[in-house]
């Protein structure tokens, strides 16, 4: 039966019955990255540098040495990343069972609330006129919350002012009800993080962050191309790299999703 | 007086830019301390202990008691020009494209007979200072001015042979996020540079220096971050070729020692802008600078660093930075070497603490970025290779000429409580 399943998933995404969408930007020096208090440690961006490129320092071969932070660029988060998530069992990315990689992917459409409002909340409200609409959120897939953010660059991505950077995100009950109603198994955002810009005045600080990794949930952020997913329908791929004890990791986030051929 | 310069004309792309030659470069090991006085803009001469002669040229032992304890001492500059000619011919290289050449014999007030450079003002037997500036070769060359400034004096061709004025000349500082750079642009436009290009990292956050730099005329904002080989090389292809002093204002600074930080995550970012950023910076941009160094009015001169006085001395209390510095000051001393061919001049600028975000709890005082703006553009003018910016620099620097080890000692004091 699963090996019909598997060829027939093969077949389908040769053919175009199922469609691959990459949901990642590309690794690149100058993508922004979060931004703390100066005398808080901070992100490392992503750099490259060559070791050596068909010439005297290796004639045959061209490589580079990369460095980063495991929160550069479109990444994974991990439960041991936040402060409540610390104690759980399992809770760094090298630990996490690789079937929680591979999941049923929800997407809410917020891109006209942020398109209007660059602090637009993502409310239990708001998730539950979605699943009016599209039905209830099933229990283990991922919610991802599309603002078409992605879709900005340079200052307009952190849109970092004098009180902060000013970005969508879920309010700390909007978040919960993902969490506690809902049981999902991860969060994602096409912003620097799964929190709101402004997220630090919630309570409690970072509200989406706190509660999902309090539970043992994971988060994606920095993703793009959410506008070509399906509300419902989709399968994410999401496996961040085996890092002893890493608390997250930058990645290839793929979806497939239902195409035209048939 | 002196023709003043005008601004350079755009070059003749049909022409092949000149390679630079330079000036005699053998010294005796005795003349190298003449040397060392030049690249801190300092008149000094050997002083006989024993018998109190000055004496020039520099020699081993004392030419009238045959003393070897000497001692370099700042001497009076001031004399009298004993006789002078012009040199219109020379079988060196460096001098034949250069001709007419005016040296002469100067008579100081405090005993020397001395040959020299002379400057196109001094009027003959007239009263003169003598300058201690290094040459092309990076090596001494004593030059008479005229006691009184003339006009536009600077401008003499012999002169400015000699520094590194950033009149007409192109700019680049490395960082607008420093609280410095808009100073630093400043100071350096109204001395005469043609355009000052500064570097700006991470566009895609603010920059609390950008609006004053923006408010600025022949000041271009362009993308730079020293920790990031690609941006360092894409800036170099655009400007490199046309960048004729480069001020690497880079600085990434956080206070505390080792034990105090129990990680090696700033000490990183530190090494990555303070050390790695200027090797990325030469890498990219000195050899075209090395070049250009012949090239017209407008040729590459100097390169400038920016660095801690604690380069020199630790000061624990922010020990990693202090050894980032160190770390720079000892890369400036390969790049001295790796430009010297060339005759492109690498000049350290030395401050104490800084008027700026991580020296604020620090007591005064401190250097204001319009004071090291200044020290920059006169270390220019006088083409240094050493200067300090501040009481704080310039004290911690005699200390450290006077005895490295006592200062050390001085530094790393535990204090006994009170």
């Amino acid at each position: 039966m699963s090996e019909t399943v598997l060829q027939t998933l093969c077949e389908q995404i040769s053919a175009g019955g199922i469609r691959i969408v990459d949901l990642t930007h590309t690794l690149d020096p100058d993508f922004p990255v979060i931004v703390l208090p100066p005398e808080f440690g901070q992100c490392a961006r992503f750099r490259m540098e060559e070791i050596s490129a068909y010439d005297h320092r290796g004639p045959a071969w061209k490589w580079h040495n990369i460095s980063m932070s495991e929160h550069t660029g479109t990444h994974f988060d991990a439960p041991s990343h936040w402060i409540s998530g610390r104690d759980l069992p399992d809770n760094s990315v090298d630990a996490i069972a690789p079937r929680d990689f591979i999941g049923p992917v929800n997407v809410i459409d917020c891109s006209d609330g942020a398109a209007l409002d660059d602090d637009f909340e993502l409310t239990a409200d708001v998730i539950k006129a979605w699943e009016n609409e599209h039905g209830t959120i099933a229990a283990n897939s991922w919610v991802l919350m599309r603002t078409d953010w992605s879709k900005k660059s340079g200052a307009a991505y952190l849109n970092m002012k004098e009180d902060g950077a000013h970005s969508p995100g879920p309010t700390p009950e909007g978040i919960r009800f993902l969490i506690e109603e809902r049981d999902i198994r991860g969060f994602g955002t096409e912003t620097v993080g799964t929190d709101a810009g402004q997220a630090g005045h919630h309570t409690p600080p970072y509200p989406a962050h706190y509660y999902l990794h309090g539970a043992g949930k994971y988060g994606l952020q920095c993703l793009a191309n959410l506008d070509q997913l399906p509300p419902t329908g989709a399968v994410l791929l999401a496996a961040p790299l085996k890092i002893r004890n890493g608390t997250g990791s930058p990645l290839r986030v793929l979806a497939m999703v239902p195409g035209d051929a048939t | 007086m002196t023709d003043p310069l005008g601004p350079p004309p755009k070059k003749d792309p049909q022409k092949r830019t000149v390679s630079p030659t330079r000036p005699p470069e053998a010294r005796s090991r005795a003349f190298l301390g003449l040397s060392a006085a030049a690249a801190e803009g300092r008149f000094a001469l050997q002083h006989c202990a024993e018998c109190g002669t000055i004496q020039y040229p520099p020699r081993d032992a004392c030419s009238t008691c045959l003393s070897t304890d000497l001692a370099w001492k700042d001497t009076d500059p001031a004399g009298s020009i004993l006789a002078e000619t012009t040199i219109r011919t020379s079988l060196k290289l460096y001098f034949k494209e250069r001709v007419p050449w005016r040296t002469g014999t100067v008579r100081l007030d405090a005993g020397p007979v001395i040959i020299c450079h002379l400057h196109g003002d001094c009027a003959r037997h007239g009263r003169v200072n003598l300058l201690n500036r290094l040459d092309r070769s990076g090596q001494a060359v004593l030059f008479a001015v005229p006691q009184e400034r003339s006009p536009h004096m600077e401008d003499d061709p012999q002169f400015r042979a000699m520094t590194s004025d950033p009149k007409h000349r192109r700019v680049l500082i490395t960082d607008a996020r420093n609280a410095n750079a808009p100073a630093l642009a400043q100071a350096l436009a109204d001395a005469g540079a043609e355009a000052v290009f500064v570097g700006e990292a991470e566009s895609w956050r603010p920059n609390a220096q950008r609006p004053a730099l923006e408010a600025m005329s022949r000041i271009a904002v362009l993308p730079l971050d020293v920790t990031d080989t690609a941006s360092v090389r894409a800036l170099a292809g655009e400007i490199g070729g046309k960048t004729d002093i480069l001020v690497n204002n880079a600085r990434f600074v956080r206070p505390g020692g080792v034990l105090a930080r129990g990680d090696t995550v700033f000490a990183r970012d530190e090494m990555e802008v303070n050390y790695l950023g200027l090797m990325r910076l030469a890498q990219a941009f000195g050899p075209g600078m090395c070049g250009r160094t012949a090239d017209g009015d407008n040729s590459a001169a100097a390169w400038v660093n920016i660095l801690s006085v604690h380069a020199l001395s630790n000061s624990p209390d922010y020990g990693c930075f202090s050894a980032s510095n160190a770390a720079a000051r000892s890369l400036s001393q390969s790049l001295r070497a790796e430009f010297r061919p060339s005759g492109l001049r690498v000049m350290n600028v030395y401050c104490g603490p800084t008027e700026d975000d991580w020296y604020q709890p620090a007591p005064p005082p401190k250097v204001a970025p319009e004071a090291l703006a200044r020290a920059v553009v006169q270390g220019l003018r006088d083409g240094l290779e050493e200067t300090c910016c501040g009481d704080v620099a310039k004290d911690l620097y005699e200390r450290y000429r006077d005895n490295p080890n006592v200062l050390e000692r001085e530094m790393t004091l535990a204090g006994d409580g009170v």
